[in-house]
């Protein structure tokens, strides 16, 4: 579903401030697949989601995406069959509209023509999906008027109504309370086996990313690390990963070290 | 008299609903509207000179600044730099190009042609001609707003509302916004245009100069509209414009006729719609400090509301 060859992203480049933020990522991902991925801060994470989805544009390397290459496309193309869910819940929604125009917004995608699709059989249809999330009575009520928690859930409850391809969850849950966040975590994975999505979510959580999904990668220093998918990953622990991600980030720096000495 | 102020307010009404398009709906700070408004102006002045009948020549206006309104979207979206000074930059330019429109003079008058406001006194004849033009010019608002207000109902027009929200959610639904930005600046400019179209013929000249500070005085026209009523519906807004258009212009106009009294001059007028402006921004948040804080106040009187209910329970 979507092959990534040789990803690197360089920041800067050419200036003191030069920073090697992916280095040269090789990924396949498959369709149904949803993947994990950890990695402390910094590692790379969130700047192989925004080269993903077009935030940015690679340095070099090659993305397939669905058996088209995508590597040049501009975010909002790209934004037709990849869905994206930021963790900033103000991303995803805008606040100065009401929930159904923003629903009616989500509802297809691409440009939109002089129809007026938003009629009370739509209405209903919303209504009934909002149900959900318990926002069925607030179709008229603006978003900004929401919590954080609410927002999210329908930022969910909207991508997946344009039935994307893939998912890309950045750390959706981190901004919301501990309640809302597990409200928004069932949702995610109520709608990942419903819809039978191919999601990759970034976490902070290693249980979780232990427990979620069917394959689990671990970012460092703008490479990925580890790769470990199916009855491997479901007989991991929380502290075999640690000691694993001390292992391989020692033998990582001793490989920079040796790179470096040659030079 | 009081005619007279309606019809000027209803003209101006027009571009302040331009200029709510731009500035509150796609929040986009576009000052292409001081060069805009008068391009509309001497396009319709020509285009009535040499003869073209008054509905094309306000047609020829509204295209008019629908292309410099795209002229300052596509600066804006191909160079990326800020709306303000690609607005900027097509409204100087648009000087010039004005007064090649009006033959290279700063100054064009209407004089026996017939103009929509010679000839709605013949249209309706049975009532004054003041309320004639009154009347016609309504009509013509009236017009403006439902097709404006039925726009921002359309599916395309609800994701414009929402790229002023939030650009990435646009983005995120598959939506390029920069072609959102040229229809919407776009039709912006348009109204603006269209609005200078019918300001030449009611004061009876084009004038070069016609547009100078018309974005700040509008942006005060909306801002005295917002104090009437808060709403989010499309078509109270554009109904708050006009009112507020009206108001803005009754508030000059008293300010012409009496203003000598506190010895204020025409000269002046800039300055006190700045001010006017500025006293505005200032109330409104001043209003908006006091409804969080009366927000705080409720939720907490609310929570403590809740704890006395739960300790009388007992005793129930």
């Amino acid at each position: 579903m979507l092959e990534l060859t040789s990803v690197t992203k360089v920041f800067y480049p050419g200036t003191v401030n030069e920073k090697l933020a992916i280095d040269g990522v090789n990924l396949h991902v498959n369709k149904g697949d949803v993947v994990c991925i950890v990695g402390s801060n910094g590692s790379g994470k969130s700047t192989l989601f925004n080269l993903i989805s077009g935030t940015y544009p690679v340095t070099a390397g090659k993305m397939v995406f669905d058996g088209a290459d995508i590597t040049s496309k501009p975010e909002y193309r790209r934004a037709m069959t990849i869905g994206r869910i930021f963790q900033d819940p103000t991303k995803g929604t805008a606040a100065n509209m009401s929930i159904e125009d923003n629903m009616i917004t989500a509802e297809t995608k691409g440009m939109k023509g002089l129809r007026i699709s938003l009629n009370n059989e739509k209405r209903q249809q919303y209504r009934r999906l909002l149900s959900l999330i318990g926002l069925e009575d607030r179709l008229k009520d603006n978003v900004g008027l929401l919590s954080g928690g609410q927002r999210q859930a329908l930022t969910l409850l909207m991508m997946v109504m344009s039935r994307p391809k893939m998912v890309l969850l950045d750390e959706h849950t981190a901004a919301l309370d501990p309640r809302n966040a597990q409200t928004v975590m069932d949702l995610t994975e109520r709608f990942i086996a419903e819809y039978q999505l191919t999601a990759m979510m970034v976490t902070h959580n290693m249980q979780f990313a232990i427990d979620f999904g069917n394959r689990l990668i671990m970012m460092d220093e703008g490479s990925i690390i580890f790769d470990v998918s199916g009855e491997e990953k479901s007989k991991l622990t929380v502290e075999a990963l640690v000691r694993l991600f001390k292992d391989l980030r020692n033998k990582t720096y001793a490989n920079d070290a040796g790179l470096l000495t040659k030079a | 008299m009081i005619e007279g102020i309606f019809v000027d307010g209803l003209v101006f009404s027009i571009m302040v609903i331009g200029i709510l398009i731009s500035y509150r709906i796609l929040n986009f700070a576009d000052l292409t509207c001081d060069g805009s408004v008068a391009t509309g102006a001497a396009i319709a002045t020509m285009a009535i000179v040499n003869g073209f009948p008054i509905t094309a020549a306000l047609l020829f206006a509204f295209l008019g600044g629908v292309g410099a309104g795209m002229v300052t979207a596509a600066i804006h979206n191909k160079l990326k730099i800020p709306g303000l000074l690609a607005g900027i930059l097509t409204m100087t330019m648009l000087y010039s190009i004005n007064l090649r429109i009006l033959g290279n003079k700063a100054n064009v008058p209407l004089l026996r042609v017939s103009t929509l406001y010679t000839k709605l006194p013949l249209f309706f004849g049975f009532m004054a001609p003041e309320w004639a033009s009154l009347v016609g010019t309504l009509l013509v608002v009236l017009f403006v707003k439902i097709i404006v207000d039925v726009f921002f109902r359309t599916d395309l027009g609800v994701s414009m509302g929402a790229m002023g929200g939030n650009e990435q959610m646009v983005i995120s639904q598959g939506i390029n916004p920069e072609v959102l930005k040229l229809m919407g600046i776009g039709l912006s400019n348009g109204l603006i245009a269209l609005s200078g179209g019918l300001l030449a013929q009611y004061q009876g000249f084009a004038d070069a100069n016609l547009g100078q500070g018309m974005v700040v005085q509008g942006l005060a026209a909306i801002m005295v509209g917002e104090f009437l009523f808060s709403s989010n519906r499309i078509s109270l807004l554009t109904l708050r414009a006009i009112l507020g258009a009206i108001i803005y212009k009754a508030l000059m106009f008293f300010g012409r006729k009496y203003g000598y009294l506190v010895n204020i001059t025409p000269n002046d007028f800039k300055l006190l719609t700045g001010i006017l402006v500025i006293a505005s921004l200032f109330i409104a948040q001043t209003r908006s400090a006091a409804s969080s804080a009366g927000a705080k106040r409720k939720a907490i009187a609310r929570s403590e509301g809740r704890r006395t209910a739960k300790e009388e329970v007992p005793h129930a």
